[in-house]
């Protein structure tokens, strides 16, 4: 059995020998290069376009301009399933290049040149008129009447408003005695920060037009490029090589049909759109920054009479993922504590901002913020031990959901509180952390996530794949879920080698989507792929293995159900007798002369499930109160994703989705200029990515209750670690100093007013400098 | 005026090389486009994010902020320069795989060519210094946590000391 | 590929002299950390430049005549701290430009870049001036040596003469000789970062630790340029080695420190910080200097 074990990536030796293929490297030397021009305006209209004096740039090919666009196919970029249902298809809101211009870098016009010189010289040198428009930044500003539209369809930008109502809030809260605990939470817009950029290249192939794309959907990609052009997809091919990161950014449809149309104005030419890491902070997605009210009614004996949620989800520009991230995090606060009187009301809302779209934790991030520390506001409010209170709220043992049917079938929460404790030594700081004072002091603090598994039953699951035989009894394995960092593929093939019975290095996993030629599917997202994978893993595994089996009965006239395949051998069962090794048989069935066969299988399995995935973080902080600075000393996550396929890779996941939640609860923020809408902090120096250097050791640790609903025993893994540690982190300040900031990140200029509000530091300013 | 270029000498991954350079060209432009080093990454290209780390004369330098024609006389060590004449690797490149520090893989050419840096060096280093050391390289995957482990364990085992990590 | 018009590379100063006296439009390149940021950026493209890059000469720490401290403008910062001449007399300068960047950027920033720019947050500068750094020119009219507090102008701006080129920064024995200092860089991140402020402190105690005889201060982002705070250095000199001297010294600084609101810092928070590096950059060099500060 290969599941389970914590076997050595799959792709990890070319990745340590710089043999690993990423887009660019796979881009041949004669391309041209393309850059987009990006609008100076937050709001408003191209009048026009003066392009001459760029022309005039030797090496500029031709230079293209939001007006030169003869067709407007306007297109949807969310990387979701196609919907047959117009009703739930994504808003298709985009356009190639636009001269309506909704922020400040939105994609006004591009320049085809020889190279990267002459294309950032002839950008200088286009001349663009805007009529600029007033703009709104503030997600409760731009629901306001008279705010400045940014779409005609949707009324105070309001792009949706979704309710969930349990029982009477009203008559609810009328009940004696009981505790209001009221607070606004809020998160910062963030970015992903892949390591490799966006980047994609395109150019023509026959009739058809090929685009190679560092993409997380190659087959979503395929159909979008098809709608933005206006062409029958079978027309365009997308090619995903080895992908440098993508963490939701590049489930997304971003520059592939601008690439793809450019290719086509300049005769098919190889066209590659390397977009620098400045324009990738503000001109491809970010995560959504949402604003919470939450308000708790508490009983004396700590529970819940009543709870209200709104949420204003700030959707930037364009609709991308639209209301999927907000109506997520708001799914999810009747779930995680259940309660008998719930109100609440989502919003997502249109600002002249960047776009947000997917990033890791897809919403739950956000919510988490909000519904952990708002918990530990309630602990404060009422006297309760933290630890002890969630136990006594969280969602029971046998909870099932109404919409999806997802059960909690296992004592996971507290099982994952245990491990996460002890792992850290909980109780003994908690206790000696209590009542500190001096200006440096410890803290340590808890937060809880829940998340999902895949996207059923909102949007279609499904998986393809397709297994090859080769004449050494090896196959390939051919799947549209792609690697993209995770080690997908060394899941993939574990799971793989354990149905068809071979060893792992007999399975070759075909790490490249291409799709004319790989099977369907719409890969990387949602923290689905080794759940739904494992599904249309197994069913063709035993496809294959029937097909194999059947073969051997022809060769051995054994019947095929006393037969297995073990280790790569064809094996009778009775007795346990190797009859024939798997290569000698694939040799056999592809160059026989009376009964020939290329031995291959492929199947779909549609997946109607979903499945729970649940954990917390323990952090512990050092707060020095004058400096306003945190030190992170220790911080645990524990998880039950069900049974680990490589539990290593499982750990190393955990880990990256650690650090993502340690940015964004202490350092990371995209900031925007008031007075323009205009990005400031776009770069890696400025967007305070955390180093190696404000990490402590990470402790990952796992709680394996077999997942009854997966065909693995698995579930969601790669988003649920980012989930908890912000607010786990904040709740550990707030242990140490009495002080509960409300909005993330948790960095000093934050911490400097919240300390200073608190009366814990002074305002130098207010004391008389003085004179011995 | 018109394209300027320098025929520069140097060495690279041990074999002297000489390239007409054009003045503009940076060091990883050479590296990437002349001589197809493409574990060379472009993260940032304004030194931020260490994707592009190779070894010059000894020590680490981002290419992408190094001008190509400075590479003239300096000995060049990039990634692909570390694999031995029958293919063999190194024992950090084995520790990253040992230790899961690979994810996506772009950051990890230039983190591996700071660790060979410090390790190079043959001395021990306390787990601040390695971070301190390797706080160049910004890395989205892996919470530097394995990245960190597989330095520390491949340094432990060079110095011969026998410790968990 | 970068948006650079000509490039003409320097073999001695001399020849930088004249090759910046040929192309006056020409900029000084030297580890290129800044300049080629900026051309990638814009601010600088299309620009000609005269690089420094290869002028070995002026690499490297030495004594200079009277024991004054001669570091070579293009000494990378990895190497001033390896230098064992800084380690010894101003281990505070190796402390924080071990601080700037990370590691590959202190192997290709240089102390002379690092001046010459101009920049406030450069976390070399704030150190030179507490420790009365003196920056020596070369130009057409030969050579010229100014107190570095003098070189700085206005932000961005140094007191460089036309085709003059910086050689060397030189600490005065006098200057360090019996100074212990110490250097807080105040960022976001523990590494990779710019300062949202510098605070560079140096001591020299009485034979009996009791007294400072003298304690300097210099901010980086304390205001346009890195700058001294006379008002803290007047309450030092000759106070008691105390609490109350340390508190009194901080709170001063506010007398000469303007920072701005900007969005990477408000002001009230700048000052706020300074005022708290103040007190631990002065109780730090005490200790160092062999001090015992009181309850």
């Amino acid at each position: 059995m290969y599941a389970g074990q914590r076997v050595r990536r799959v792709d990890a030796f070319d990745k340590v020998t710089g043999r690993t293929r990423y887009t660019d490297d796979l881009c041949d030397r004669g391309a041209y290069i393309a850059r987009i021009l990006h609008a100076t305006v937050a709001n408003g209209r191209v009048v026009s376009i003066d392009t001459s004096e760029a022309e005039k740039v030797p090496g500029v090919v031709r230079i293209l301009t939001c007006f030169d666009l003869n067709e407007k196919h306007y297109f949807p970029t969310a990387g979701h399933p196609w919907s047959t249902d117009p009703s739930h298809q994504d808003v298709a809101d985009r356009l190639i290049l636009t001269d309506r211009v909704r922020f400040y870098g939105d994609d006004v016009a591009a320049v085809v040149a020889e190279d990267e010189v002459a294309a950032a010289q002839a950008l200088k040198l286009i001349r663009v008129e805007y009529e600029a428009y007033p703009f709104v930044l503030d997600v409760q500003k731009a629901m306001e009447d008279g705010a400045p539209q940014l779409h005609e369809k949707y009324p105070n930008n309001i792009l949706k408003h979704t309710q969930i109502r349990i029982g009477d809030y009203a008559k609810a809260i009328q009940e004696p005695g009981l505790t209001k605990v009221e607070g606004w939470y809020e998160t910062p817009v963030v970015q992903h920060c892949h390591i490799e950029n966006f980047i994609c290249f395109a150019e023509a192939e026959g009739d058809k037009i090929k685009v190679v794309s560092s993409t997380q959907i190659p087959h979503i990609v395929r159909r979008i490029v098809g709608q933005a052009l206006g062409v029958d997809w079978g027309k365009v091919r997308v090619i995903k090589p080895y992908v440098g990161g993508g963490f939701g950014n590049k489930q997304d449809i971003l520059y592939e049909p601008l690439c793809a149309w450019l290719s086509l104005q300049v005769g098919g030419h190889l066209v590659k759109l390397d977009v620098p890491r400045e324009e990738t902070f503000v001109c491809n997605r970010t995560r959504h920054s949402i604003r919470n009210h939450i308000v708790s009614w508490v009983r004396p004996d700590g529970t819940y009479a009543a709870r209200k949620l709104e949420a204003f989800s700030d959707q930037g520009a364009y609709a991308s993922h639209g209301h999927s991230i907000c109506a997520k995090g708001a799914g999810c606060f009747p779930q995680l504590y259940p309660c008998d009187n719930v109100e609440v009301d989502a919003y997502t809302v249109f600002t002249n901002k960047p776009v947000a779209g997917a990033m890791r934790g897809y919403g739950i991030p956000q919510a988490m913020w909000a519904v952990e520390c708002h918990t530990e506001d309630v602990c404060a409010a009422i006297g309760a031990d933290p630890v002890a209170f969630r136990r006594k709220n969280l969602m029971p043992v046998g909870y099932v959901d109404g919409f999806s049917k997802n059960e909690l079938y296992y004592d996971s929460f507290n099982q994952c509180l245990d491990k996460a404790m002890a792992a850290i030594d909980y109780e003994r700081k908690y206790k000696e952390y209590q009542s500190q004072t001096g200006d440096v002091r410890r803290g340590i603090g808890v937060a809880m996530f829940w998340y999902n598994t895949a996207v059923w039953p909102i949007s279609l699951e499904s998986s393809s794949c397709r297994m090859v035989l080769n004449q050494d009894g090896s196959f390939q394995l051919q799947l549209a879920e792609t690697e993209i960092g995770q080690g997908a593929d060394t899941a993939f093939a574990q799971m793989a080698a354990d149905v068809v019975g071979v060893p792992l290095d007999k399975v070759h996993v075909v790490s490249c989507q291409d799709t004319d030629v790989t099977p369907f599917g719409t890969s990387a997202y949602a923290s689905r792929q080794t759940y739904i994978a494992g599904f249309s893993i197994r069913q063709t595994g035993l496809l294959l293995k029937e097909r194999i089996l059947d073969y051997a009965h022809r060769l051995t006239r054994m019947p095929t159900f006393n037969l297995d395949i073990v280790d790569g051998n064809i094996v009778r069962t009775t007795d346990g007798r190797v009859l024939m090794s798997l290569a000698a048989l694939a040799e056999e069935a592809l160059y026989s002369l009376t009964d020939s066969q290329h031995i291959s299988a492929e199947s779909t399995y549609q997946i109607k499930s979903n499945a729970y995935s649940f954990g917390c973080t323990i952090a512990e902080v050092e707060v020095d109160i004058p400096l306003c600075k945190v030190k992170l000393l220790n911080i645990v996550n524990c998880h039950d994703a069900g049974t680990l396929i490589n539990p290593a890779l499982a750990e190393a996941q955990v880990h990256g989705g650690m650090s993502m939640g340690i940015g964004f609860g202490m350092s990371e923020k995209l900031l925007f200029d008031e007075k323009t809408g205009r990005p400031l902090n776009n770069n890696l120096l400025d967007y305070k990515l955390p180093t190696m250097l404000d990490h402590p050791r990470l402790v990952a640790e796992f709680v394996e209750n077999p997942e009854p609903t997966s065909a693995f025993g698995t579930k969601s893994l790669g988003e649920p670690p980012a989930c908890s540690p912000a607010p786990a982190i904040r709740n550990a300040i707030y242990h140490a100093t009495g002080v509960g900031v409300k909005n993330a990140p948790a960095n000093p200029h934050n911490l400097f007013r919240a300390f200073t509000e608190a009366g814990l530091i002074h305002d130098e300013r207010q004391v008389p400098p003085c004179t011995t | 005026m018109g394209k300027q270029y320098k025929l520069i000498h140097c060495t690279v991954n041990g074999r002297p090389r000489e390239v007409m350079v054009d003045v503009r060209a940076s060091l990883t432009d050479l590296l990437r486009n002349d001589f197809r080093l493409t574990s060379v990454k472009k993260g940032c290209e304004v030194g931020e994010c260490g994707a592009c780390n190779v070894i010059i004369n000894g020590e680490c330098f981002n290419s992408c902020i190094y001008l190509a024609v400075w590479a003239d006389g300096k000995d060049i060590l990039t990634l692909e320069g570390l694999e031995g004449p029958n293919g063999e690797i190194s024992d950090i490149q084995q520790a990253f795989i040992d230790e899961a520090a690979v994810q996506c893989g772009f950051c990890t050419p230039g983190a591996i060519m700071s660790a060979v840096e410090i390790l190079n060096e043959g001395r021990l280093l306390s787990d601040e210094e390695i971070r301190i050391r390797m706080s160049g390289h910004l890395c989205r995957c892996t919470g530097y946590e394995n990245i960190f482990r597989a330095v520390k364990k491949t340094m432990l085992k060079r110095l011969g000391i026998h410790q968990e990590v | 590929m970068y948006d650079i018009k000509a490039l003409y590379e320097a073999e001695s100063v001399q020849d930088a002299i004249r090759l910046l006296q040929e192309h006056p439009q020409a900029q000084i390149i030297a580890g290129g950390s800044d300049v080629l940021v900026q051309i990638r950026e814009g601010r600088r493209a299309g620009a000609e430049l005269v690089s420094i890059f290869s002028i070995d000469e002026m690499r490297g720490v030495c004594y200079d005549a009277d024991e004054a401290i001669r570091i070579g403008s293009l000494t990378s910062f990895s190497h001033i701290a390896a230098s064992p001449i800084i380690k010894d007399k101003i281990p505070v300068l190796g402390e924080a430009v071990s601080l700037v960047g990370g590691p590959q950027i202190r192997n290709i920033g240089t102390i002379g870049g690092n001046t010459c720019n101009g920049v406030t947050s450069a976390d070399s500068a704030s150190t030179l001036m507490a420790w009365d750094a003196v920056v020596e020119l070369h130009g057409p009219e030969g050579v010229r040596r100014l107190p570095i507090r003098d070189f700085y102008i206005k932000a961005g701006v140094v007191d460089l003469r036309p085709a003059e080129l910086q050689t060397a920064i030189l600490i005065p024995k006098v200057a360090y000789e019996g100074y212990f200092g110490h250097y807080i860089k105040y960022a976001m991140r523990e590494a990779m970062d710019i300062a949202n402020l510098g605070c560079s402190v140096n001591a020299k105690l009485s034979e009996d630790k009791k007294t400072l005889v003298d304690a300097r201060v210099a901010y980086g982002v304390a205001g346009p340029v890195p700058m001294r705070a006379p008002s803290a250095e007047a309450i030092a000199r000759d106070a008691a080695v105390c609490r109350e001297t340390v508190e009194a010294f901080a709170r001063a600084v506010l007398y000469d420190i303007h920072p701005r609101d900007s969005w990477r810092a408000a002001k009230a928070f700048r000052e706020h910080i300074a005022v708290e590096l103040a007190k631990r950059a002065l109780t730090e060099s005490i200790e160092r200097a062999g001090g015992v500060i009181d309850g």
